[in-house]
């Protein structure tokens, strides 16, 4: 019951999402596969997870699910029934002083369960003019525990004007999904030089650096 | 009626033959090489589309005055949609915007829907270029301030405005013309956009000098001139559609593919200026709505006003 609804809230999201923002994904550094994933991807909006799971072929987007702050979406009855049963996330306790669970713990287990994961390594809505915040410690504590699982960087074209922070109504607008190629976790390489890479090879993908690419 | 069904026969015609030569010219360039060149691939998919955009209009045809209507206000979104998307917004904006689309849009169609011609012909221009901006200042953010509501202007304008004087057609009272509406806005899109395709084929068969080689390197003299005679013969044999005699029907096909002609040149300075080579990806091997849209949005509100004028 709980997993034919959540199938059809998908579904009506991912068709409300592709009416208001006609997504379309750009496959440009790897294809889609059946592989266990993590999509890592810059975050300014409620929309964001939304958009990537629409961009997904409809059987990857059934075993992908996205996670989210516990702290926001636990917040009131109504979001923490949207987040848990029908929107189906991975809800993780992010402040250090008052979390009763490990996050890594929780996220784990979901990867154990086979599931694929959206991950939104800035760890919160980007609400500066930086196009990327600095990348938090969850995705290279991920890539060691988990080295077989692919990580592909995401980036998130325009959702952040279609639906800004604190507005309840989208604005329709178009928006794509580029997916580059994945990113290997070297034998012993630092935390932060691995952050730093993946945090590059999600800003490649921006349309400001796409742009300066083209143009040699 | 009858008018209707040969219109539509005729369109089905030549649909067909542009297929079948297509399918041919495929069939052809299959034999010497495995790669079909690139132009032939565009040519299919256009083609394609075509069945699909004739598709749509006779089935919003069928619904009549209502069907247009919408029909016309799901281009307006669409075309509204891929001009947004391509301007510079803040997050002081997102009302604005959202009152665009929520708006503007059922607003404008509606009072054509009640066929109140003293306000659909002013709302725009008049009410929402004066409120918008006041919107705007309200909400105090002031950088890029004449920019960004310039450009919300010039999108309403052109994605909601300008198209929707293709049904407002209907609106209009023609002595002898009673209840033929849907065939003058039949006649337009076929001038407009049977301009466009033989302007694309006279360019291709002939087209040495350029016209604007800065903005578009596509439209040559050879093209211009070919597409705007053509027209004017299409436009004169389907001078029975209207209530214009052949001459008249060829002189207002001419019009309208000059002004479609102004149009697709504005569009591509617009795309350049933003740096992308289509609007959208909304219609395969055409590019977005815009890219279909942009000679009707020059031509149809020109178009409406002599009709109505030396017609009404």
């Amino acid at each position: 019951m709980k997993a034919a609804i959540q199938r059809l809230a998908a579904m009506g999201l991912a068709g409300l999402a592709r009416a208001i923002t006609g997504v379309r994904p750009i496959w440009q550094g790897c294809a889609p596969s059946g592989r266990q994933r993590i999509y890592f991807a810059n975050h300014s909006s409620h929309g964001d997870f939304i958009l990537l799971s629409s961009s997904l072929p409809p059987s990857e987007r059934s075993r992908t699910r996205a996670v989210a702050g516990a702290d926001y979406w636990r917040r009131n009855k109504v979001r923490h029934v949207l987040a848990r049963d029908i929107l189906n996330t991975v809800l993780v306790e992010r402040n250090w002083v008052e979390r009763s669970e490990d996050p890594m713990v929780i996220m784990l287990g979901a990867l154990e369960q086979g599931s694929s994961l959206i991950f939104f390594p800035e760890g919160t809505r980007n609400m500066t003019e930086e196009p990327l915040l600095r990348f938090r410690s969850g995705l290279y504590n991920l890539a060691v525990a988990r080295p077989d699982v692919e990580l592909v960087p995401c980036w998130i074209e325009n959702m952040s004007r279609v639906l800004p922070k604190g507005a309840l109504l989208p604005v329709p607008l178009l928006c794509r999904v580029i997916f580059g190629a994945p990113v290997v976790l070297e034998e012993g390489e630092d935390r932060h030089v691995f952050l730093d890479r993946a945090r590059e090879a999600l800003l490649d993908l921006s349309p400001e650096r796409q742009k300066a690419l083209a143009h040699g | 009626m009858a008018e209707t069904i040969w219109l539509f026969l005729g369109l089905l015609g030549v649909l067909t033959l542009a297929s079948a030569i297509a399918t041919l010219l495929s069939w052809k360039s299959r034999r010497t090489s495995d790669v079909l060149p690139s132009t032939l691939v565009n040519l299919n998919a256009r083609i394609k589309a075509w069945w699909i955009m004739i598709a749509a209009i006779s089935i919003a045809f069928l619904f009549g005055k209502g069907g247009v209507i919408f029909l016309f206000a799901f281009v307006s979104f669409a075309a509204l949609r891929e001009y947004v998307t391509l301007t510079h917004t803040r997050r002081g904006d997102h009302r604005i915007l959202i009152g665009m689309f929520l708006v503007v849009i059922p607003v404008q169609y509606y009072l054509l829907w009640i066929e109140w011609y003293g306000l659909y012909s002013i709302f725009v221009p008049v009410y929402c270029f004066l409120a918008m901006p006041a919107l705007t200042a309200i909400s105090g953010d002031t950088e890029r301030f004449l920019e960004r509501v310039s450009e919300q202007q010039w999108g309403i304008m052109l994605s909601v405005y300008c198209i929707s004087h293709v049904p407002a057609l209907l609106t209009l009272a023609i002595p002898g013309f009673e209840g033929k509406g849907l065939l003058l806005i039949a006649f337009l899109i076929v001038t407009v956009q049977g301009s466009d395709v033989l302007q694309y084929v006279f360019g291709k068969l002939f087209g040495k000098r350029k016209v604007a080689p800065k903005i578009s390197p596509s439209k040559t003299w050879e093209g211009l001139i070919g597409g705007i005679v053509s027209a004017s013969l299409l436009g004169a044999a389907l001078a029975w559609l209207t209530p214009f005699a052949p001459a008249e029907a060829g002189l207002m096909a001419a019009l309208a593919a000059i002004m479609g002609f102004f149009g697709g040149l504005v569009a591509s300075a617009i795309k350049r200026d933003r740096g992308v080579k289509d609007w959208g990806h909304m219609i395969e091997g055409h590019g977005g709505m815009l890219d279909r849209a942009d000679s009707l949005i020059f031509a149809a509100p020109i178009f409406f006003h002599i009709v109505r004028y030396f017609w009404t």
